[in-house]
């Protein structure tokens, strides 16, 4: 039998005496340093799965001078209670170390409570308030388990740090593709297309796939990862834009007419004539929806899913052009030539907000995946950042010397601007907040100007397409490391793909739930509630629900006289009454000391004032 | 029950009534006896009255009517005597007399006592009953209520419902309160403690662990790759076995079929040499799924496929020999009639039968040259049946991977048909017995069969296809023992060694490195702030503008949007790529004078000013006049009403909520109802809420598995009720909550929780014992 362990001491393993000495199978709790790989390990192996650029821990001295790439902050980790070891013991005397279940982090289980605890509840009944309680508790046991699964999310995003007081903005692609692996290095490649002029370009939601389309009618989809070529014709017209739907089998394009629809074969499937000379297209996974800007000033959404047009919403502001969406909602943003940024849902004819953001028209829009911030560059040549929660009001601007033509974030944040040829990115301090734009993170020179840009999801891969064909830039750590296998998973096989494409068929969302608060849904309709207790009320002529009046009790006899009742009766009537007031003037009390400390006390005036000339 | 104690207690009371009535009556028969004397005595006095009326004085003999001392032998009343009375005689019995003491006693009794009240009317009682029967059954129901709150609040109730089991002790507390004791244990224990086998801790014998310290990394790697190859090749097999079910060859499916026929009279002939009577059942119930096949129409031609092919069969050769098939598959079904009926009929022999078969066999192969008669192929001459097995090696490679037959595999060709003639005299022999025998019962087994046919066939068809099934199981058992031995013999020895090399210290791992990560954290967080601090102190100063006017915002509304888009913004100036110049100042007032130029013609802040001020009129409710022009004044062309009537008649509309983007000059926010997505809100609140606000907060997590990991999922979806399928669900009774069932169990219950007798059920029994 092994010796209990000591609590709350917890002796590092020797590295030198694990690797000389021979190694010894051991139960979990048993007490020794445990010479397990990972723990003898120098640190946690990586593997790499050859999709998200980590570039290892460099060795060799040459390469660290360049550029320390170092690992992200960890949440502060709970210390571990340790209970009575006594209790724990088992018949074989060895005994769990680590009693009850694995602790949780108080942070990280916060993270996923959905529960608004701050707006407090008005006095409930036993019964509610039951109800109420289970419902927390459910919450809490859920959001532990969330926070449990945690865990596995074992991928750690990438990282480009320079040296104490280098500039990140002046490591080049080529600095970037020698330090990292050969696996990420060949992400970095140019095609170079000269031939077909500026292009378009798109990644498929999980990041494996690429199209674009090239001015003069070139389109090809391609595995971009294997540089598989799917499809490549030319539609012999000029494309404006190119975007999959839901999966990589189908691709839309706005080409100069109409909007047209081809599979990954190149064979074209639809031909959409209500959607004529689109600019812009956007796709709502979630909602299968293809919404398109037109020049003639509509914004029309279309359902994939069973081919109809959902609405067409006139914008009344010229030609659209600028057109991004906000993934946190759905709601997309449209950008107009008088320096408004406008906001839609196809469930309303007008603009859900309109935010004055430039001076000139507006040349760009993006929102970040999280939904709080939106990035604008304009014809007065400033890139603002503006939060979406509530108040719309830039939270930094910047000039630029020739302005962004194209903005795009990527999931973990970065925002990246094209600038004539020259490609701009520009990193937050952490996940959470908006990229600074004080200094750029990197910055890459293309050799044409840029005409699309896009950040490739799940891989630090940005994607331009420029004049001269398209660019795959190495972006330390623009993508998600951790993907979801059952939403977006870019190893799927054909049969999971069909899998996914019937269950997420099966829950789309209705095109009328957009709206600027996507959680509306979880709300009671307080004005159809009021109206209908109102007709209620009206039907009935009584209120039901009305607190009954005052009735007292029938006392001993002698004592219960008609006087003595209505007497009774003031004098609760006369009681809540004087709550009432009491409740006023505590309210008016409040106001003015609001008041008083909101105006700023001045000298008081003293009898002398009235000589004063 | 309770009808008997309603009786008993409808008894009781019943008596205590005749109690209670019995003074009374009494009472009255003696003031009656009384009455009835006075006025006896008067009557008599009349009668004397007017008898002495008629002059005639008669002396009448005087009655004696009451005791006196003095009794004349000629019975003369005192009356008629003449003597005085005395006042002390008169005083003489109202002294003391011990007999009419007590009468006094009982009358002093009587006259204290008030009257008895009038027994209740039959509504009342009756009233009074059905009150203490009703809270006598609560009390009994009452048991029950904390049944029914548990099974309301439980959050899953599983259907039928099962008692409630002991908890059961975890093993290891058993194991140490437990020793031996009978001799059988304590030999047990003794060889135990011999192999130094561990009684308590059932992981590891020291030797073991011995050998496990012994083991180098070495060995233990070297096992780890046996093992893995082990478990390699078997997953190789199960995927070939799999690829292989899924075979859709019609060919290869065929040739299956063959084979495990083919066995299935194997196993049947083995099964006859152990057990005669089994196997003479078995074959009764093939034979009869046979008949089954042959009642359907399945190979008659006359499906859809058949037609179909027989409109092509003129041309199409294929489709001609697919009918040929078709038939002749039909045929040997019908020909087993026959044969059967024949067996019957002619005792005869097999000889018959087979010259009975050959000919037609011959028709057929002269019928039909292209191929082989499938259904002669059990019975037709030897060189047929050659060509036939020799066409099958061809096409058996997979089937001999699969082991059907790979023992048979060398002898077949001979041998096999050898076999199967054997075995069909043999059968056909078993079924002559059989019937034999089935005629020897009398013909109420035949009754059966005709009354229940239909039964029969069912029944047989479930039987045949479970006889199938077995066979099937049968081979792919013996397949895969055949098959997988190598798997086999190398598992022994992972077996002992699986365990440990699975068992990995999983969570020690895990944790040390969560610790490792954490310590290296620390390190970096102490390194980390200093240049992002640095970094925050040289962004400071350019950062601080954009934000004041922010501010300032919040105060004075709609002034400085003016401001907010000529705040003069920090322009870049590090960009690292050589071909961006850096502007400098002048070049930069340039280009704003340039832009300013550009965009003199569209002040585009007034336009946007104008808009929101229009769309907030817009969004304002709208005051209702109601002023009727020339009523109460004049009218006219050009008058119009006073301003007076007009406030008087103008109906303000009531002021709304402000407006979300009051205190933000450069957004409109449309204030307008989303009417579609409304729709989609709940707009009822639930029953015990009363307000929105706590009814929101039980739907604000959400229970979709998007969200969610797959057991919190599970846990949220968990259904209110479960009944298991096929499963009567019984009433609940008294035992399956643990109470005992009967009369008694009631009281106790009340006793062990007098909590639940309500005061308004207190005081009804108070009532009813009063009463």
């Amino acid at each position: 039998m092994e010796t209990a362990p000591k609590p709350g001491k917890d002796v590092p393993p020797k590295k030198d005496k694990l690797q000389t000495k021979r190694k010894k199978l051991r139960r979990y709790w048993e007490e020794e340093a445990v010479p397990t790989t990972a723990g003898a390990s120098p640190g946690p192996p990586r593997n790499k799965k050859n999709r998200e650029l980590r570039p290892q821990r460099p060795k060799n001295a040459h390469i660290l001078k360049k550029s320390r790439i170092s690992k992200k902050p960890q949440v502060p980790k709970k210390l571990r209670e340790w209970k009575n070891p006594e209790s724990q013991r088992s018949l074989s005397g060895a005994q769990d170390p680590f009693p009850g279940p694995a602790p949780v982090p108080v942070e990280v289980v916060q993270k996923f409570c959905r529960i608004d605890k701050s707006r407090k509840l008005p006095h409930s009944k036993a019964k509610t308030r039951s109800r109420l309680e289970v419902a927390e508790a459910e919450e809490e046991e859920t959001s532990i388990k969330a926070a449990r699964s945690e865990l596995l999310l074992a991928e750690e995003p990438g990282f480009l740090e320079g040296e104490d007081g280098e500039d990140t903005a002046k490591i080049c692609q080529a600095d970037i593709v020698e330090a990292v692996d050969i696996a990420s290095a060949a992400k970095h490649f140019d095609l170079n297309l000269r031939q077909f002029g500026p292009y378009r370009l798109n990644y498929s939601r999980t990041g494996r796939h690429l199209a674009f389309g090239g001015r003069r009618g070139h389109v090809a989809a391609l595995d971009w990862v294997t540089k598989k070529l799917m499809c490549e014709i030319n539609v012999m017209e000029a494309v404006q834009d190119i975007r999959f739907l839901h999966s990589e089998a189908l691709l839309a394009v706005a080409q100069n007419r109409w909007l047209h629809i081809y599979d990954n074969q190149g064979i074209e499937l639809h031909c959409i004539r209500r959607c004529d000379r689109v600019t812009r297209l956007e796709f709502l996974p979630f909602h299968f929806l293809l919404a398109t800007a037109s020049e003639t000033g509509f914004l029309t959404y279309l359902d994939v899913s069973v081919g109809k047009i959902v609405a067409a919403l006139n914008a009344r502001a010229g030609r659209l052009s600028v057109m991004s969406q906000n993934p946190y909602n759905a709601v997309i943003h449209l950008g107009h030539s008088n320096g408004t940024v406008s906001l839609w849902s196809p469930a309303m004819k007008e603009p859900l907000a309109k935010i004055l953001c430039h001076r000139g028209g507006v040349r760009a829009v993006a929102v970040d995946s999280t939904g709080t911030y939106m990035a604008t560059s304009g014809l007065d040549h400033q890139l603002k950042i503006f939060d979406l929660r509530g108040t719309y009001q830039p939270l930094s601007t910047r000039t630029l010397p020739h302005g962004a033509g194209h903005l795009a974030f990527s999931q973990r944040g970065l925002l990246v601007a094209g600038m004539g040829d020259v490609v701009n990115i520009w990193a937050g301090q952490g996940k959470a907040s908006p990229p600074s734009l004080e200094q750029p993170y990197l910055t890459h020179r293309l050799s044409g100007p840029v005409h699309g840009l896009q950040f490739c999801p799940f891989e630090d891969v940005l994607g331009v397409g420029h004049t001269g064909g398209i660019t795959s830039m190495l972006v330390p750590g623009a993508g998600e490391p951790n993907f979801d296998g059952l939403e977006s998973n870019p190893y799927r096989s054909r049969k999971q793909r069909q899998e996914w494409e019937v269950k997420a068929l099966l829950e789309k969302v209705p095109a009328e739930l957009i709206c600027l608060d996507p959680r509306a849904l979880a709300e009671v309709d307080v004005i159809s509630l009021e109206q209908g207790k109102k007709e209620q009320i009206e039907r009935l002529g009584y209120d039901p629900q009305a607190k009954a009046p005052f009735q007292p009790k029938p006392k001993q006899k002698g004592r219960s006289s008609t006087a003595s009742l209505v007497k009774r009766k003031r004098k609760v009537m006369d009681e809540e009454h004087r709550d009432k007031v009491r409740q006023s003037l505590q309210q008016q009390h409040h106001k003015e000391a609001k008041e008083a400390k909101a105006k700023p006390t001045g000298a008081r005036p003293s009898a002398l004032d009235r000589f004063v000339r | 029950m309770t009808a008997n104690r309603l009786a008993e207690s409808l008894l009781a009371l019943s008596q205590q009534e005749e109690l209670a009535d019995l003074p009374k009556d009494y009472l009255l028969s003696e003031s009656e006896d009384e009455g009835d004397n006075d006025g006896e005595r008067k009557h008599q006095k009349l009668l004397e009255a007017i008898s002495s009326l008629d002059g005639k004085n008669r002396r009448k003999l005087a009655e004696r009517s009451e005791a006196s001392l003095k009794v004349s032998e000629f019975n003369v009343s005192s009356e008629g005597s003449g003597e005085k009375l005395v006042l002390a005689d008169l005083l003489e019995p109202v002294k003391t007399s011990s007999s009419l003491a007590t009468v006094k006693k009982q009358l002093s009794r009587v006259k204290s006592k008030k009257t008895v009240e009038l027994p209740l009317n039959k509504e009342e009682i009756e009233r009074i009953h059905r009150e203490v029967a009703f809270n006598k059954t609560a009390q009994v129901l009452s048991k029950w209520d904390p049944v029914i709150l548990k099974n309301r609040q439980a959050e899953q109730l599983v259907f039928p419902l099962e008692k409630e089991e002991p908890a059961i002790a975890p093993i290891e507390h058993v194991l140490s309160g437990w020793k031996a004791r009978t001799p059988l244990e304590q030999e047990i224990f003794n060889l135990l403690h011999k192999n130094k086998q561990p009684v308590t801790d059932p992981l590891l014998t020291p030797v073991e662990k011995a050998s496990l310290q012994a083991m180098s990394l070495e060995e233990a790697k070297m096992r780890r790759a046996e093992l893995q190859r082990a478990r390699a090749l078997q997953s190789y097999y199960e995927a070939k076995a799999r690829r292989e079910k899924k075979i859709k060859s019609k060919k290869y499916h065929k040739v299956m079929k063959k084979g495990k026929a083919k066995k299935a009279l194997k196993e049947f002939e083995q099964l006859r040499k152990v057990n005669p009577a089994a196997a003479l059942e078995e074959l009764e119930k093939i034979e009869k799924a046979r008949m089954m096949e042959r009642m359907s129409l399945k190979h008659q031609n006359s499906g859809k496929w058949a037609k179909s092919k027989a409109i092509m069969a003129k041309y199409d050769l294929e489709a001609r020999q697919a009918m040929q098939e078709q038939l002749s598959k039909n045929k040997e079904l019908t020909q087993k009639l026959q044969v059967a009926s024949e067996s019957e009929e002619e005792e005869g022999g097999t000889e018959d039968v087979e010259e009975l078969l050959v000919p037609d066999v011959l028709n057929e192969v002269q019928m039909n040259a292209d191929g082989p008669n499938p259904w002669m192929l059990r019975s037709c001459t030897s060189d047929t049946k050659e060509a036939a097995t020799q066409e099958d090696p061809e096409q058996l490679p997979e089937l001999e991977a699969h082991g059907v037959s790979e023992s048979e595999g060398e002898e077949r060709p001979v041998a096999e048909e050898e076999i199967l003639l054997r075995e069909f005299e043999e059968r056909r022999s078993l079924r002559k017995r059989f019937e034999l025998s089935q005629d020897a019962e009398p013909a109420g087994s035949q009754e059966t069969k005709d009354s229940g046919s239909q039964e029969v066939l069912s029944e047989l068809r479930v039987l045949s296809q479970k006889l199938k099934e077995n066979h099937q199981s049968r081979k792919q058992k013996a397949s895969s023992e055949g098959t997988i031995p190598q798997v086999q013999r190398e598992e022994p020895a992972p077996e002992e060694e699986e365990p440990l090399l699975l068992q990995r210290p999983e969570r020690v791992q895990t944790l040390e490195e969560l610790e490792e990560l954490g310590k290296e954290e620390c390190f970096q967080n102490k390194e980390l702030p200093r240049p992002v601090l640095e970094g925050q102190q040289s962004e400071r100063t350019p950062n601080n503008r954009p934000d004041a006017p922010k501010e300032k915002k919040k105060k004075e509304q709609m002034i400085d949007l003016q401001n907010l888009l000529t705040t003069q913004s920090p322009s870049v100036k590090s960009l690292a790529v050589p071909t961006i110049e850096e502007l400098e100042d002048e070049e930069e007032r340039n280009q704003r004078q340039m832009i300013k130029e550009a965009f003199a013609g569209d002040d585009v802040i007034r336009d946007f000013l104008k808009e929101k001020r229009e769309a907030v009129e817009a969004s304002k409710p709208k005051d209702v006049d109601l002023t009727l022009p020339g009523w109460g004044e004049w009218g006219g062309v050009g008058l119009k009403p006073s301003a007076k009537k007009r406030r008087r008649f103008l109906i303000k509309a009531p002021e709304g909520p402000p407006r979300k983007d009051k205190n933000l000059p450069n957004v409109i926010i449309n204030e307008k109802r989303n009417i579609h997505a409304a729709a989609h809100q709940v707009r009822v609140l639930p029953y015990p809420f009363t307000h929105h606000w706590q009814f929101e907060r039980t739907i604000q997590t959400p229970i979709g598995s998007t969200w969610n990991t797959q057991r919190a999922f599970q846990k949220l979806t968990t259904p209110k009720v479960v009944t298991k399928p096929g499963h009567i669900i019984n009433p609940i009774k008294a035992e399956d909550v643990g109470y005992r069932s009967s009369s008694r169990s009631d009281l106790s219950v009340i006793q062990r929780n007098p909590k639940r007798i309500t005061t308004r059920h207190k005081k009804q029994l108070k009532k009813s014992s009063v009463d």
